[in-house]
């Protein structure tokens, strides 16, 4: 039997399964004031998924805020938080827009589609702005990498965006993988998606305008991620539709090729008012955002929805997670021309309804009505929670078990060694096992892709360019979660900087244990005060971003891990710099103020499997003037490499870049092993030719940056002066052997 | 007198991908790139097409088994059969495979990883439309990125291919996808219609590619057409 509106009236003491849909008796009880009687199943359906923490952001929501407070002003901001995603101005006409998202959850369960469908939401977030997706990046962090269950995720989640990714036709130009025993129930898959327009293109998920038509195109419609529907359909209905349903979606990367070049023309055409894409939450989702933020009401026929199995019911229509669907507010007169595109690129569509200005919106099936509510309540009007949060009662053991303590290789055999060990660590090993099955060429614009600092991309046919980088670091974070936001914060924006780009912009994915635990809700407040007053303080706004709550095993959350995404512009691609070494000869400066600072370090991991301490002391403005240097000598041309320091310090950076370019370096420390594995902030090493060095060092001195020159770069071996050196082969062998012994 | 520029068409399939890119390489070669849509019946004149690399269809079946069928390759297979010169990069090379303008056919690759790097070839055969600016031997880097780039043929066709060679580029230091006597690309037997597994398109630009080792695989098919104008 239907659960219409009338029926509703007519039942009002029918029990509802609405805690199992996730609401709890408050929220329950204010669905039933705000309708003025219980709600159909329907209704239900469409409140349970856009009050889910996934979609209203209720617990995080009143601390997010900060990111619009404490904004700094920046004149590149066209659209910023709120929208499906932010949009930054790049200079002569081209806006780029980006956003991470995660997608933990489905790639435990299921990694293949678990990450495909990751990357498949967030280009369809980037397509729903106006903007062509030229890009993405995946920032992945898996459990112990020797761990048995990482075999099963580690080849399904890069096999996933692989297969969707290159499918799709968008470079792959770079992002993380980092291993760690604390996410080994609970994966990080965070997708990153960049797009470029013209800053007239600019959509808005929006539906104005009443008598305009209401289309959804792209794939059918069927029972993916329904798993809540069922309980419903169970509850309502006779148990036949209530069929094992799988929770995880299944994507169609050809389907979503075709969706880009359709919108793509759909836009050039003119034919779009309004576009949303559908991802959590369906066609509710899509419906309810676009009435709400529209004329405000809008009626539409659910027995329209091209559906991939008939059996579907309102509820699951509702819920439906099936991908590679957008929803489209077109007027009535350029329908025609509109589905002429849609047929012309193989992509099925159907007008479902019109907008309306009646203040709500109204569904019917089988000519009844189903669904009557104002949509703001759902999409805007959300709960909104003030979670307890208190300071993890461990976090003053933890900190006060410094690595100082610990013990220090004895002699340059010893410290060769540990250099060696930390090297063939998964964490900071050579990642190409991976990074050789994501495509980074297509589209032809790709400057500089991993192992490079940032992705950086030619746009408009150049000389402009953006360059992007993510990071993040679990173990900083625990240590200390305000700083460790801002040193994540901190890395991509001297990442971007490294590769001669100027930062312009943040977007951040925040992975984080259940907010229902005043530990975890401690940390998130924290992580996100600290990356707020970090953008404020580097003059980067937040342009977008995501929660990620619930990572845990049991009892157990994960480190706090916010992961951030900085953005950023080249006037001439041209300039931009890699981190390979080039030159025999070339001068290396580290820049930067090396201190003994180990706490959550690369080294305190890997060779002594320890966590304490402090993170390394956070300095914004050696930040922001060691930024200004690297861009400035960049577009100097002052530079043959630069290599940001991060995890594993200048050990780490000095192999890599060799290894990168095939050049050895010979180099004298005054201490070597705090030279090496220290991890302080606001460093870099560069690579300059003989003749540009004075040049280099009056940047320096104009900017206050603290430069040594350390040594050069020559010779078939990275060479510490006084303590050992290690031939190139050797140290490749130890860098490059790591994964594929570990995968195959 | 300045001749025209050499007009090439570029087949635009559902799921093709590096389209574009093969447009830029034609444009940096110094010839017209002129789009060609799969569902027209119609090669719009011009000297010469490339079918570039992608997920035609997205290549759900055999990759490139749907793509044979399209309206495009009815036009293209008996011009292909009359000389037009034609060029199938990864997947167009699968196309030309499915549509038996070339023989053999390509396989997931041996490791069931898809594979993307900077990739050592030789150039085996100058004497074809598409490599005629290459010397015998020369050695040249070229990016692969394929899933199914393996080349497989009976020993027949193998040894046919061989001997009246027919193979054009070779993976130097062995196949990364286990082909067949590591081979990289074949031509037909008039030397008209080339496939390859690697990407000389995004070798054109020395901004974006690892050399600019590729684009004479575009200037090698103008160089034959002003020769036959």
């Amino acid at each position: 039997m239907i659960d219409t509106v009338a029926r509703a009236v007519a039942t009002p003491d029918q029990p509802q399964p609405y805690a199992e849909l996730g609401l709890n008796d408050e929220e329950y009880a204010r669905i039933r004031a705000i309708l003025g009687r219980r709600p159909t199943s329907a209704e239900l359906a469409i409140y349970s998924v856009m009050w889910s923490e996934h979609c209203s952001y209720k617990s995080s929501r009143r601390h997010l805020k900060q990111f619009g407070d404490k904004a700094p002003a920046s004149d590149a901001l066209l659209v910023g938080m709120g929208e499906n995603a932010g949009v930054v101005d790049v200079g002569g006409g081209y806006a780029v827009t980006f956003k991470i998202e995660s997608h933990n959850h489905p790639s435990y369960v299921e990694p293949h589609q678990g990450a495909a469908t990751g990357v498949g939401g967030i280009v369809r977030d980037i397509l729903a702005m106006g903007a062509r997706p030229v890009a993405v990046m995946d920032a992945l962090r898996f459990g112990a990498a020797d761990a048995p269950d990482t075999s099963r995720v580690l080849p399904g989640v890069v096999e996933g965006i692989s297969a969707y990714g290159n499918c799709l036709g968008l470079p792959n130009i770079g992002g993380e993988v980092a291993f760690d025993p604390t996410y080994a129930g609970n994966p990080l898959v965070n997708a990153l998606c960049v797009g470029v327009m013209r800053h007239e293109d600019i959509q808005r998920a929006a539906a104005p305008g009443p008598g305009n038509k209401v289309v959804l195109f792209g794939g059918p419609t069927g029972p993916d991620g329904i798993g809540g529907a069922s309980v419903l359909a169970s509850a309502t209905f006779d148990d036949t539709s209530a069929a094992k349903r799988p929770s995880v979606q299944v994507g169609d990367p050809f389907m979503e090729k075709l969706l880009i070049e359709c919108c793509m023309e759909l836009y050039a055409a003119g034919l779009v008012v309004g576009v949303q894409d559908l991802g959590a939450a369906g066609v509710s989702c899509a419906t309810t955002e676009l009435a709400a933020a529209g004329t405000g009401g809008m009626r539409v026929v659910l027995d329209d929805v091209p559906l991939r199995d008939h059996r579907l019911t309102p509820e699951e229509i509702l819920m439906s997670e099936s991908q590679e669907r957008m929803m489209a507010v077109v007027a009535p007169g350029d329908v025609d021309a509109f589905l002429a595109v849609c047929a012309r690129w193989d992509v099925p569509a159907t007008v479902l309804g019109d907008v309306d200005d009646g203040g709500r919106l109204v569904m019917t099936w089988r000519g009844e009505t189903v669904v009557d509510i104002p949509p703001r309540t759902a999409a805007d009007e959300g709960p909104l929670y003030d979670r307890p949060y208190a300071r993890p009662a461990d976090l003053d053991a933890i900190r006060a078990d410094d690595p100082a303590a610990l013990a220090r290789p004895s002699g340059g055999a010893a410290l060769r060694a540990e250099v060696l060990r930390v090297l063939a660590d998964p964490s900071i090993a050579d990642k190409s096992w991976v990074t050789a099955q994501y495509d980074r060429y297509v589209l032809g614009d790709t400057v500089l892709a991993m192992p490079d600092d940032a992705g950086v991309l030619r746009i408009g046919g150049g000389p402009r360019g953006v360059a992007l980088a993510t990071d993040g670091n679990g173990r900083y974070t625990r240590l200390d979660p305000y700083d460790g936001a801002r040193l994540a914060l901190a890395e991509a924006y001297r990442n971007v900087a490294a590769a001669g780009a100027r930062p312009l912009a943040v977007t951040n994915c925040l992975n984080f244990g259940s907010p229902e635990d005043p530990g975890v809700m401690w940390q998130f407040e924290r992580a996100v005060t600290g990356l707020a007053d970090g953008c404020q303080a580097l003059g980067v706004p937040v342009t977008g971003g995501n929660v990620s709550f619930y990572n845990q095993t049991g009892e157990t959350p994960i480190h706090p891990t916010p992961v951030i995404g900085v953005l950023g512009v080249l006037d001439d691609v041209a300039r931009r710099t890699a981190i390979g070494f080039t030159g025999d000869g070339d001068e290396l400066w580290l820049l930067g103020t090396t201190r003994d600072e180990l706490g959550g370090s690369a080294w305190a991991s890997v060779v002594h499997g320890h966590l304490g301490g402090r993170p390394p002391a956070v300095d914004l403005d050696a930040e922001r003037a060691l930024a200004e240097v690297l861009i400035a000598a960049a577009s100097g041309g002052l530079l043959t490499a630069a290599h940001d320091l991060s995890d594993g310090g200048l050990a780490v950076a000095l192999a890599e870049s060799c290894l990168r370019g095939g050049h050895g370096c010979r180099v004298g420390l005054a201490d070597p092993f705090t030279g090496l594995f220290s991890e302080s902030a606001a460093r870099a090493v560069v690579a300059v030719a003989p003749a540009d060095a004075a040049a280099f060092a009056g940047l320096c001195r104009t900017n206050g940056v603290p430069a040594a020159r350390v040594g050069a770069v020559g010779g078939d071996a990275l060479t510490v002066d006084g303590a050992f050196d290690i031939p190139l082969e050797e140290l490749r062998a130890a860098h490059t052997g790591a994964l594929p012994a570990l995968f195959g | 007198m300045t001749a025209p520029a050499a007009r090439i068409g570029i087949v635009t399939f559902p799921g093709s991908l590096d389209d574009r890119d093969a447009a830029r390489a034609v444009s940096l070669a110094g010839a017209e790139p002129v789009s060609l849509w799969h569902a027209d019946r119609d090669l719009r004149g011009v000297d010469a097409v490339i079918l570039p690399g992608g997920f035609s269809y997205g290549d759900y079946l055999r990759c490139g088994a749907i793509a044979r069928f399209s309206p495009v390759m009815s036009e293209l297979v008996p011009a292909a059969r009359a000389g037009l010169p034609v060029l199938g990069i990864c997947n167009g090379f699968q196309v030309l495979c499915e549509s038996h303008l070339l023989p053999g056919a390509l396989t997931r690759n041996a490791s069931l990883h898809f594979v993307c790097r900077d990739q050592r070839l030789r150039i085996e055969q100058p004497a074809t439309a598409w490599t005629n600016g290459y010397t015998p031997g020369q050695e040249v880097v070229i990016p692969l990125k394929s899933g199914e780039g393996r080349y497989v043929a009976d020993a027949e066709t193998l040894a046919g291919l061989e001997s009246r060679g027919g193979v054009v580029a070779r993976y130097v230091g062995g196949a990364p996808n286990g082909a067949a006597n590591d081979i990289a690309g074949i031509s037909n037997e008039a030397g008209n219609v080339v496939g390859l597994m690697p990407h000389p398109e995004h070798a054109a630009d020395p901004l974006t590619g690892p050399t600019t080792d590729g684009l004479a695989f575009f200037t090698s098919v103008l160089a034959l057409s002003t020769a036959t104008a």
